[in-house]
């Protein structure tokens, strides 16, 4: 079967989708080669990232193992994780705090 | 393995063997232009810099001119100045015949205009072209190639398996002795712990810190979010959410070798192996950087479609988005797909084998539609 979806690395709270998705799909993914499903609470176009679990506002998204920024709001398990709720914290010369580091 | 390409008398070994028209300076490019159109197997490189630089951004675009002009992918150079220009052209045609090259400059002020100075320079650029096709391809080792690599037109797919295959490829020529480069500094911006791991003594790993820093450090002093500029638009239209997530995947293209050198945009390696030279991420630019380097063959992987090649450096083509793949067909020549992932080395191998029979002289898709002139020039700026 082709894989609807991939997840990068065990520590990961985001999968990428690898077809377009609609809502209400359940996906099944491999985290570690072990089976997890997840039902899809937004539609997903190819190439973008749902979430893996509840993250709450602040907590660092993970992907490659690594962080790529923070969420903004609480992200429920299944939502589409993307500009409107994950913020980068690097290059940030908007924010007063944003120091490189 | 084994690849078919021109010797140079500095020992390098070209995988095309152009006749140069290179403009010092924007007043100089239409001219440039012209001649290259005149004779055949000429190529020009069409840039909009060369005056009103900071002294920073002067040095940066003369050293780059001369290091283009020593690309072992060209062999021989006509060099067109305004001649009110503050550019080096002594400087940069005396940095090319180092090389053993033969180099011609020609001044438009003092040679009396366009159609005086296009007629001298086809008259050059044809004598030229005319020697350089004495030459033969000649066998030689693998291990005097280098390759380039570059990503554009990103999308989360590059991350995925554009850039690993050709991270794959690297792998394998660094193994056997080639050299390798890799850039796009801005695109370091979150995954500099990883390379800097990965660096061949702590010193270059604080070089890597310190470059990501200080192209940072752009936009912070600017006041403004980096999201927008890098990732572009597009890069978040195809998933890329922020500049973390975008470097993440863009590193990749580098490989997994250690990395011996950090140099600066314009300038070549003085060791083997992998190298970084510190650019923007903007492709065009970028593309220039690694040709300056002596990239002999580009691997650059796009995910949203980009018609774009190197300067004087044949461009393979990769995406691992198959839609993108179908509808650009024109433009891309080596389609990664993603339900292969698991076998990335695989893919790479097989990239490796594509990029020979390039260096060996196939054309690529980028090449054959002339998508390779119009790079231009970092510059950090301000402008006067």
């Amino acid at each position: 079967m082709e894989k609807k979806a991939i997840v990068l690395n065990s520590k990961d709270n985001v999968a990428t989708a690898l077809a377009d998705l609609a809502a209400g799909d359940t996906v099944a993914l491999e985290v570690d080669k072990k089976p997890v499903s997840v039902k899809l609470v937004n539609p997903i176009q190819f190439g973008h990232k749902f979430s893996l679990i509840n993250i709450k506002s602040g907590s660092p998204i993970l992907k490659y193992g690594e962080v790529i920024g923070e969420a903004t709001k609480d992200i429920k398990v299944g939502e589409h994780v993307h500009v409107h709720n994950v913020a980068s914290t690097r290059g940030r010369g908007d924010v007063v705090k944003g120091a490189a580091k | 393995m084994s690849f078919w390409g021109y010797p140079r008398p500095d020992g390098s070994v070209g995988t095309r063997n152009y006749v140069a028209v290179i403009p010092t300076v924007v007043c100089a490019t239409a001219t440039a232009r012209q001649v290259s159109d005149n004779v055949k197997g000429s190529v020009p490189f069409l840039h909009h810099q060369g005056c009103a630089l900071t002294p920073d951004d002067l040095a940066m675009a003369n050293r780059t001119l001369t290091n283009l002009g020593l690309n072992p992918n060209i062999a021989a150079v006509v060099l067109i100045s305004l001649g009110c220009d503050p550019m080096d052209i002594d400087g940069i045609a005396e940095g090319i015949a180092r090389g053993g090259k033969p180099v011609e400059k020609l001044v438009i002020q003092h040679v009396g205009g366009t159609i005086a100075t296009v007629e001298k320079g086809t008259r050059i650029a044809r004598q030229m072209m005319s020697d350089a096709s004495r030459l033969t391809r000649q066998q030689f080792d693998d291990s005097k190639l280098m390759f380039g690599s570059e990503c554009g037109g990103s999308d989360t797919t590059s991350g995925l398996g554009g850039n690993p295959a050709i991270g794959a490829a690297f792998d394998i020529l660094v193994k056997k002795g080639g050299r390798a480069v890799f850039s796009e500094t801005t695109e370091f911006i979150g995954a500099e712990h990883l390379l800097a791991r990965r660096a061949v003594t702590p010193e270059v790993g604080e070089q890597i810190t310190r470059i990501v820093r200080r192209y940072e450090e752009r936009f912070l002093e600017r006041g403004v979010d980096m999201r927008g500029t890098n990732p572009t638009k597009g890069n978040i239209e195809g998933g890329l959410t922020t500049i973390e997530e975008k470097s993440l995947g863009a590193i990749s293209k580098g490989g997994s070798e250690t990395i011996q050198e950090i140099y600066e945009y314009g300038d070549r390696p003085k060791k083997g192996g992998l190298s970084i030279v510190d650019g923007p991420g903007f492709d065009a630019p970028s593309l220039t950087a690694l040709a300056a380097a002596g990239s002999t063959v580009m691997l650059f992987s796009t995910g949203r479609g980009t018609p774009l090649g190197a300067p004087f450096v044949p461009t393979i083509k990769v995406t691992a988005n198959g839609a993108t793949f179908e509808k650009m067909k024109d433009n891309i020549d080596f389609y990664v797909d993603l339900a292969k992932k698991d076998h990335i080395g695989e893919i790479g191998a097989e990239l490796y084998a594509e990029a020979l029979q390039v260096a060996s002289g196939r054309q690529t898709k980028a090449e054959t539609l002339h998508q390779d002139w119009d790079n231009g020039l970092f510059v950090v700026g301000p402008l006067a």
